[in-house]
Parts: structure tokens; C-alpha cells; sequence
């Protein structure tokens, strides 16, 4: 089942040179951009590992392309995304998140339901891939 | 590639008028600039002149479906001190970004401190740090040789030149490599190095200055602070150019600079000294003979 978490997350997965368009649009506005990875992913799952430092000074894209392929010699098989921080006043936030490296075979998740009080369920849901401890999952 | 395999729409460009795209580009101007703002250096301009029309016939050649391939833009500046390489370097990236042959054309400037780390383990990501800085535009490394030094076999140097060479080979696209440096210690460091002298396509020497090229660059230099020199000062400065070329230590420009900083001082003092009632516009720029006479060097010594 492919993740679908983030922006573009629909469309097919995105080549280098749309990768670097992408990130040269969030430089040139000004965002902060980063790398960042993980095997875990359920969309609770908020803070990935940082790959590096955010990007701060950086004004080209393919100084971020360039850490993306970086990244993907050490955790080919991992999740990875490129994050766009906006630091203006009122914003301060993520502003375009997505990602741009997926393990080769992705599971899926595995819907729970819980019976309690009452007969009102409760779901959860879970990664077939968490079964396995960390570092050990794709 | 066979002739039918040529796009539709790249059929229908089939001549392109060279020297239009060289007034479009904003090239013309950017090397018209570069033959009036900088005095001499005849060498440089007809390299930076060849290396132009290279990019722009490579372009042509991208129009009109011919092969072509992006050249390898590295470059050695090597050069005495004060000889404009800085300078030279600066419009190079305005060139290149002109050219369409950098995305940004940014200059970064670093020195091995900016690349070298102090630890084990440091230096990978400091230089790492500075080539991502410097992408879309063009590193410009100066005193490169101070990368290399082959009396300390632990030195750190050795780790930042290994990262430099990957990374001009593998994101040729992306960035432009200029190392710069004294031309005798340039030549042991690409001895030493022999993969940077072969990756490196364009060694360019900077030569010396002549004395009438240096009182230019001196004028020049003295319009810019709306200064002026009396006719006799003119030739004292001359002579000064003279003795000062054959002393040690001398660095072209930036000792003209220097002196004539020395010449401003000494002209402050003697407006202050000469003490005769209130001064004009003229009288606070005009660089008399004896602010110059003053000079050590005419007494045999040194000015730096």
C-alpha cells in the first residue's frame, strides 16, 4: 500500500529535477528546508530523524537534492521527505511537506477495533512494518 | 542522434543570429564592463572573451539539436598578489550566471579555514557545508595551496581536497570551482594533487602590471574618492611606482591602494599643518608632490 502522506503524495513519485523545482519555489519564498527520514510510518508519527541541518543559507535547490541522494545511500530503503519551514510571524510552521523516498515494499497498516463501554467501538490503526524493532522494519 | 529523431519544434530553428544572443543575454555588457573597469590584464579578457563564445556557440548548438556537451568551467587563477583575481573572479560568476551556465551566480568565498576542520571527523561536513553554500553559483578558493600541506601527514587538508574533487566531478552542473593563488605555490600544490590539474580545465595566469597600467589603476582609483593629483605629484607618483616595484613585498594594486591611503594621510596632516584659513572643495582634493615626496620609499625604505 503506498503512503499517501503530504503534498504530491498522489501524484507519481517525483524525479530529481521536479524535486529540485519544488524545493527552489520554498527557497525562493523564504522557507528553511530539510531533510528527514523514517521506518515508522504511521501519520501520528510527527518528528522523523533529522538528516542534517535545516538548510538555511543555501540558494540554490541542489544543495537540498544533493543531501536527498545522500540521505538515500544510507536509508535507500526508508522513508524520506523534504520539509519547508516558514519563520515569518504568525506562520512558524511547516508551510509543504513531502516525500521523496519510499521503501521498496510497503505493507500497509492493520485496522484494530476495540469493544468498550457500552457497544461503542474504538480503532487504532498500526503498521505491519512496526512488528519489527527499529532499523530492522523494510 | 538521426536526423528524424529530431522534436518537431526544434526543426523550425534552423539558423540563429550569434550576435544578437550575445546582446540578449546581457553578455555584451557584462564583458564591455569588464574591458573598462579593469585596466590591463589583456591575457584574462581573452580567456573570459573565449570561454564566453564557447557557452554561447554550446547554446546554439542546444538550439539546433546538434550534439553538445556543458564544458568543464573549473578554473586556476594564479597570479602575483594584488593582480585582480578576487575582482576577476566576481565577474566571472555574473558571466556564468548570465550565460544561463550557473542558476544563481552567487560568489562564495572561502579560505581553508572555511574548509578544514579541527578535529577528526570535522572537516567532511564543514566542506560539505561550503560546496551546498556555494551551489547554483560559483567557490572561489583562495590561497587554494594552503589546502595541501605535506610536512604534517595527519593534516586535515588532505580529507577537504578528496570531498572538493568528488564533488566538481559528480555536480558539474552545479558549481563552478575557482582556486587561486601565488603561481609558484599553485604549481607544487597541483604536483602534489595531480587529480585537481587534470580536472581543472582552465589554468588562467594573472601577469604583473606595467607602470603606466598601475598609475591608471591609481587615477582610477583616486576619481572614485573624488581626488586629484597636480601635475607634479602625477610624476612623483610615477617615480614612487618605480622604486616601490623593485622592493620585496610588493602586491601590484593593492600596494597602490595602500600608498595612496598613506598619501591622503599625509595630505590630511599638511592641510592641517599649512594652518592658512578656511579650505575649499579643490584644496581638500588635490594630492600635492610633497604628500607624496614624503614617502620612506624615496629615502630607501620600505612602505608596505
Amino acid at each position: 500500500m503506498k503512503l499517501r502522506q503530504g503534498t504530491f503524495s498522489f501524484l507519481p513519485d517525483l524525479t530529481d529535477a521536479e524535486i529540485h523545482t519544488q524545493v527552489q519555489y520554498c527557497i525562493d519564498n523564504g522557507w528553511a528546508v530539510s531533510v528527514e527520514y523514517t521506518d515508522d510510518p504511521h501519520p501520528r508519527n510527527t518528528y522523523w530523524e533529522m538528516w542534517g541541518h535545516p538548510m538555511f543559507d543555501n540558494p540554490d535547490a541542489a544543495a537540498v537534492v544533493f543531501e536527498v541522494n545522500e540521505c538515500r545511500k544510507q536509508f535507500g530503503d526508508y522513508y524520506i521527505r523534504v520539509i519547508a519551514f516558514d519563520s515569518s510571524h504568525g506562520w512558524e510552521s511547516i508551510k509543504l511537506s513531502f516525500i521523496v523516498n519510499r521503501p521498496k515494499d510497503e505493507p500497509g497498516f492493520h485496522v484494530s477495533r476495540e469493544e468498550v463501554k457500552g457497544r461503542s467501538m474504538r480503532y487504532s490503526i498500526k503498521s505491519y512494518a512496526t512488528n519489527k524493532p527499529e532499523g530492522r522494519r523494510y | 542522434m538521426t536526423k528524424d529523431s529530431i522534436p518537431e519544434e526544434k526543426k523550425v530553428v534552423n539558423k540563429i543570429d550569434l550576435h544578437a544572443e550575445l546582446i540578449e543575454t546581457g553578455v555584451e555588457q557584462v564583458l564591455i564592463d569588464l574591458d573598462k573597469s579593469l585596466i590591463g590584464l589583456d591575457p584574462v579578457k581573452t580567456r573570459i572573451r573565449e570561454t564566453a563564445a564557447l557557452l554561447l556557440v554550446e547554446k546554439a548548438r542546444e538550439k539546433l539539436g546538434l550534439a553538445h556537451e556543458t564544458p568543464t568551467l573549473h578554473m586556476s587563477f594564479s597570479g602575483n598578489p594584488g593582480t585582480g583575481k578576487t575582482t576577476v573572479a566576481l565577474r566571472m560568476a555574473e558571466l556564468l550566471h548570465k550565460l544561463g551556465y550557473v542558476r544563481k551566480g552567487h560568489l562564495v568565498t572561502v579560505t581553508r579555514d572555511d574548509l578544514v576542520g579541527q578535529y577528526i571527523g570535522h572537516t567532511a561536513p564543514k566542506t560539505k557545508e561550503v560546496l551546498k553554500k556555494a551551489m547554483g553559483g560559483v567557490l572561489f578558493i583562495d590561497e587554494a595551496y594552503y589546502l595541501y600541506r605535506p610536512e604534517n601527514e595527519r593534516d586535515y587538508g588532505q580529507e577537504a581536497i578528496e570531498i572538493l574533487l568528488q564533488v566538481m566531478e559528480n555536480n558539474r552542473d552545479d558549481l563552478v570551482v575557482i582556486l587561486a593563488g601565488y603561481k609558484n605555490r599553485m604549481n607544487t600544490f597541483f604536483e602534489s594533487n595531480p587529480g585537481f590539474r587534470s580536472r581543472i580545465a582552465h589554468h588562467i595566469e594573472f601577469p604583473d602590471y606595467s607602470t603606466s597600467e598601475l598609475l591608471d589603476i591609481g587615477s582610477a582609483m583616486l576619481d572614485q574618492l573624488n581626488y586629484c593629483f597636480t601635475k607634479s605629484a602625477k610624476n612623483a607618483f610615477t617615480e614612487y611606482i618605480n622604486l616601490r616595484k623593485e622592493q620585496p613585498h610588493f602586491a601590484n594594486a593593492r600596494s597602490i591602494r595602500n600608498a595612496l591611503d598613506r598619501v591622503r594621510l599625509r595630505q590630511a596632516n599638511r592641510l592641517f599643518k599649512e594652518n592658512d584659513g578656511p579650505v575649499d572643495a579643490e584644496k581638500l582634493s588635490t594630492l600635492e608632490e610633497v604628500d607624496i615626496r614624503e614617502s620612506r620609499v624615496f629615502s630607501g625604505g620600505i612602505d608596505n
